[in-house]
C-alpha cells in the first residue's frame, strides 16, 4: 500500500527527516512513535503533501505509484488521509456541508458525477450512526466551539465518509481524556478493513491499548531507529525514550 | 460647472417644490449655508484622507430626475427580501412609487417623509426629532438637509413590537444620466418599542448614480432596533451613507452593514449614548474586487455610565480595491464602567490591493473596559493545508476559507431571510457553492 524509501526531509534549511523507510501493506496497522521533535508529525505532513516541506530525496509510493510531486488534494483523491492534531474551525460552514464540498471534489477529480443528495445523506447517516455521532452535531460550524474529543470524533468522522485506502492519525489522543479516546478509538477499529491500512502517530502507548498495531516503530531524529511488534510499545511505555536514545 | 455651484444654484428650483413657509425650510436654509462655508472635503481632510472625492464630485450629476420613472415589480424583485412578509418605502430615482410599496398608519407609521412634513399632526415630531442628531459641520450632512423633502418616515410608537421588518428600497433607473439623490430618513422607535429595518440602494444601469443620504434614528428606553445596509449595488454607483442614532436608557441599537459593490461607499456611522445600560452593536462585511472603494467611519459616544459597544469589521479585498475603517470611540469622564469593544480584520487577496485601518479610542474615564483589535492579513496556510488534505482543490479550499472568515459576523443576524440572503452573496462572490442548506 505505502511504501517510503529513504526519505528526506527539511522546513527552512532544516533538516527534519533523514531517511526513513517504511513499507505498510493493505490490512495493516502501524504505529510510529518518538519523542517530541523527533519528525513525527513531519512524517505525517510530508506524506499528505503539505508544501512547507522540501523533500531533497527518497520516495513515496502509494500502490506503486510515486505521489512524492503530487499536490495535497491529489494525494486525498488517491486515498490518503490525514487525520489533524489541530483540526481547523469553519464557522458558517456545517459538518454535513464539509463533507459534501469533499466528498464531491474527489469525485469530480475521478471524473464522476456529485454524489446524489439522498445516497450522501444515507451514507452521512449510516456513519453518523456508526461512530455514534448525534444529527444535531451534524449541522454545526466545522469545528467550531466543539470541544477537544469532538473535533477527534469529527475528524474520523470524515475518515469514515472519505474511506481512504491510507488513515493516518497524527496524535489522535492528545486532549483527550480516557471516555473519548475509547469511543474515537472505537470508531477506528469499526473502519478497520482488510483493504485499507492506519498509521497511528503517538507519543504514548495508551491509545495503542485500544487501536492494536500490528508494528511499532520508533523515529529519532528523523530515522527509525528501532522496529517491532505492539510488545515494543509496551517497553516504551516502561522505559521511556531515553533508552532508544541513547543507544540511536 | 462645479457640482459645488450647481447645488448652490439649484436651490431656487428646489424652492419651488416645497413649501418655504414650514419651519423646517429654515433648516434648511441655514444648512445650506453650513454646506456652502464647508465645502466639499478634499484629502486636506484628515478624516477623507484615504477616500478621494474628487473623481467623483467632477462628475456633472443631475441635481433632480426629469423623467417620471417607474420598475416593474418582476424586474426588481431580486433586490427585495420576497420570501417574507415585509412593509416596504420604495422609491425609483428618488421618488416614491405608491405600487411597489406598503406602508400603513395603523399601530405605527411607516411612510414618507413628505407626508409628515407636511401634515399637522406630525408636527410635533418632526420639531422634536428632524435634525436633532445629524452633523452640523459635515458637508455631506448638511447638504441632504438642505435638500431634504423625500425619505423614509417611520414612528414606532411606545410599547408597539413591529410583527415584520420594514425594507427601505431605493432604485435608480439610469434613464438620466448622472443622477444625484439625497434620500433623508428619519426614525423614532418608542419606549420598549421594536423595529427591524433593511436598507438598500440600487441602480438598475451602468450610468453613473451618488447617493448622499441621511438617516437619524432615535431609539427610546428599551427601545430594539435592528437595522441591515445592504450595499452590493452597480460598478459606477456611489454612495455616501451618513446614520446617526441616539439611544436612551437601556435600549439596544445594532447596525449591521455589508458592502459587497458600488463604486465608491462610504459610511458614516454614529452612535450617541442619552443615558445609562445602553448597548450599541455595529458590525459589518466588506467584500469588494476591481477599483471599488469602501469606508466606514464609525463613531461610539460614551457618554454615560455602564453602556456597552461591541464593534465587529471584517473586508475582504481584491485586485486593486481599497478600504477604509476608521473606528473612533469617545468615553467620556462620567462613563465609567464602559466597555467598548471594537475589532477590524481585513484579508488582502491580491497584492495591490489596500486596507487603511485606524482604530481612535479617546478615553477620559479610568473605570473602562475599552479594546481594540486590528489584523491584515493573508489566510492561514494550515487552515489551507487541512482543507486539501480532505481533497478540496487550493482554489475552492482558499474560497471556503474566506467565506468562513466573513461568515463569522453573520451570526448576530435576527433575520434568517437576510442572514441566507447575505450567506448566498457572499458564497456567490467568493465562488463557493455548498449545495442546498447554506
Amino acid at each position: 500500500m505505502l511504501s517510503i524509501d529513504n526519505l528526506h526531509a527539511s522546513v527552512e534549511d532544516k533538516s527534519i527527516l533523514n531517511g526513513i523507510s517504511l513499507d505498510v501493506k493493505a490490512g495493516e496497522v502501524h504505529a510510529i512513535m518518538g519523542p517530541n521533535g523527533s519528525g513525527k508529525s513531519t512524517l505525517s505532513a510530508v506524506i499528505a503533501g503539505n508544501e512547507n516541506y522540501e523533500v531533497s530525496e527518497g520516495a513515496i509510493l502509494l500502490n506503486g505509484e510515486d505521489i512524492g510531486e503530487l499536490d495535497a488534494e491529489s494525494r486525498a483523491h488517491k486515498g490518503i488521509f490525514l487525520s489533524f492534531q489541530y483540526p481547523v474551525e469553519i464557522p458558517g460552514v456545517t459538518v454535513t456541508n464539509f463533507i459534501k464540498t469533499a466528498i464531491n471534489a474527489s469525485r469530480k477529480a475521478q471524473g464522476l458525477d456529485e454524489m446524489p443528495a439522498k445516497e450522501m445523506l444515507k451514507k452521512i447517516r449510516e456513519k453518523a450512526t456508526l461512530l455514534e455521532i448525534d444529527s444535531r452535531f451534524l449541522s454545526r460550524s466545522l469545528n467550531q466551539g466543539f470541544s477537544g474529543g469532538e473535533k477527534k470524533r469529527n475528524e474520523i468522522f470524515q475518515m469514515a465518509m472519505l474511506e481512504p485506502k491510507l488513515a493516518i492519525l497524527d496524535e489522535t489522543d492528545s486532549g483527550l481524556d480516557i471516555d473519548a479516546l475509547r469511543i474515537v478509538a472505537n470508531g477506528v477499529n469499526k473502519l478497520r478493513n482488510e483493504n485499507n491500512a492506519i498509521v497511528v502517530i503517538t507519543h504514548y502507548q495508551r491509545l495503542l491499548d485500544y487501536i492494536v498495531p500490528d508494528f511499532v516503530h520508533v523515529l529519532h531524529e528523523g530515522k527509525i531507529v528501532k522496529s517491532g511488534t505492539k510488545e515494543l510499545a509496551m517497553e516504551l511505555e516502561e522505559k521511556g525514550y531515553d533508552w532508544i536514545k541513547k543507544g540511536a | 460647472m462645479q457640482l459645488e455651484e450647481k447645488l448652490m444654484s439649484s436651490f431656487v428650483a428646489f424652492e419651488s417644490e416645497v413649501d418655504t413657509l414650514a419651519p423646517v425650510h429654515d433648516v434648511r436654509e441655514k444648512a445650506l449655508k453650513s454646506f456652502e462655508k464647508l465645502g466639499f472635503p478634499t484629502k486636506k481632510n484628515e478624516e477623507w484622507k484615504y477616500t478621494p472625492l474628487n473623481s467623483l464630485l467632477k462628475e456633472d450629476f443631475h441635481i433632480f430626475s426629469k423623467h417620471d420613472n417607474t420598475v416593474e415589480f418582476k424586474d426588481v424583485k431580486q433586490y427585495f427580501i420576497h420570501d417574507i412578509d415585509t412593509y416596504k418605502i420604495v422609491f425609483v430615482d428618488g421618488v416614491y412609487n405608491s405600487f411597489l410599496s406598503e406602508t400603513t398608519h395603523e399601530g405605527a407609521d411607516i411612510c414618507l417623509l413628505s407626508a409628515a412634513l407636511a401634515h399637522s399632526k406630525y408636527q410635533k415630531n418632526i420639531t422634536d426629532y428632524f435634525h436633532k442628531i445629524a452633523s452640523k459641520n459635515d458637508a455631506f450632512t448638511s447638504l441632504n438637509t438642505a435638500f431634504a423633502k423625500e425619505g423614509a418616515y417611520i414612528h414606532i410608537p411606545e410599547k408597539k413590537i413591529l410583527e415584520k421588518p420594514i425594507q427601505i428600497i431605493h432604485f435608480s433607473t439610469g434613464n438620466d444620466t448622472a443622477l444625484m439623490l439625497q434620500p433623508r430618513n428619519l426614525i423614532i422607535v418608542g419606549k420598549q418599542a421594536e423595529v427591524q429595518i433593511i436598507e438598500r440602494h440600487q441602480s438598475l444601469s451602468n450610468q453613473k448614480v451618488f447617493t448622499n443620504s441621511v438617516t437619524e434614528i432615535f431609539a427610546d428606553q428599551r427601545a430594539q432596533v435592528d437595522y441591515y445596509k445592504i450595499q452590493n449595488d452597480q460598478e459606477e454607483a456611489s454612495l455616501i451613507d451618513n446614520t446617526y442614532i441616539r439611544q436612551e436608557k437601556e435600549s439596544h441599537a445594532k447596525v449591521h452593514t455589508f458592502s459587497f459593490g458600488g463604486k465608491l461607499t462610504r459610511n458614516n456611522l454614529n452612535f450617541y449614548h442619552n443615558d445609562e445600560h445602553i448597548e450599541s452593536t455595529l458590525k459589518g462585511i466588506t467584500i469588494i474586487e476591481n477599483k471599488q472603494l469602501v469606508d466606514h467611519h464609525t463613531l461610539v459616544h460614551h457618554a454615560s455610565p455602564n453602556c456597552e459597544s461591541h464593534q465587529d469589521y471584517k473586508g475582504i479585498y481584491a485586485d486593486t480595491s481599497t478600504g477604509v475603517f476608521n473606528g473612533k470611540v469617545i468615553v467620556e469622564k462620567e462613563a465609567q464602567k464602559t466597555n467598548a469593544f471594537q475589532q477590524n480584520n481585513n484579508i488582502l487577496i491580491d497584492d495591490k490591493a489596500t486596507i487603511n485601518s485606524k482604530p481612535q479610542l479617546e478615553i477620559f474615564a479610568d473605570d473602562v473596559k475599552c479594546s481594540h483589535g486590528c489584523t491584515i492579513g493573508q489566510l492561514d496556510e494550515d487552515a489551507l493545508f487541512y482543507l486539501r488534505t480532505r481533497g478540496i482543490p487550493k482554489k475552492e479550499a482558499k474560497a471556503l476559507l474566506t467565506y468562513a472568515f466573513a461568515n463569522n459576523v453573520l451570526e448576530s443576524v435576527q433575520i434568517p431571510s437576510v442572514k441566507s440572503r447575505i450567506n448566498k452573496i457572499i458564497a456567490t462572490k467568493l465562488g463557493v457553492d455548498l449545495g442546498f442548506d447554506v
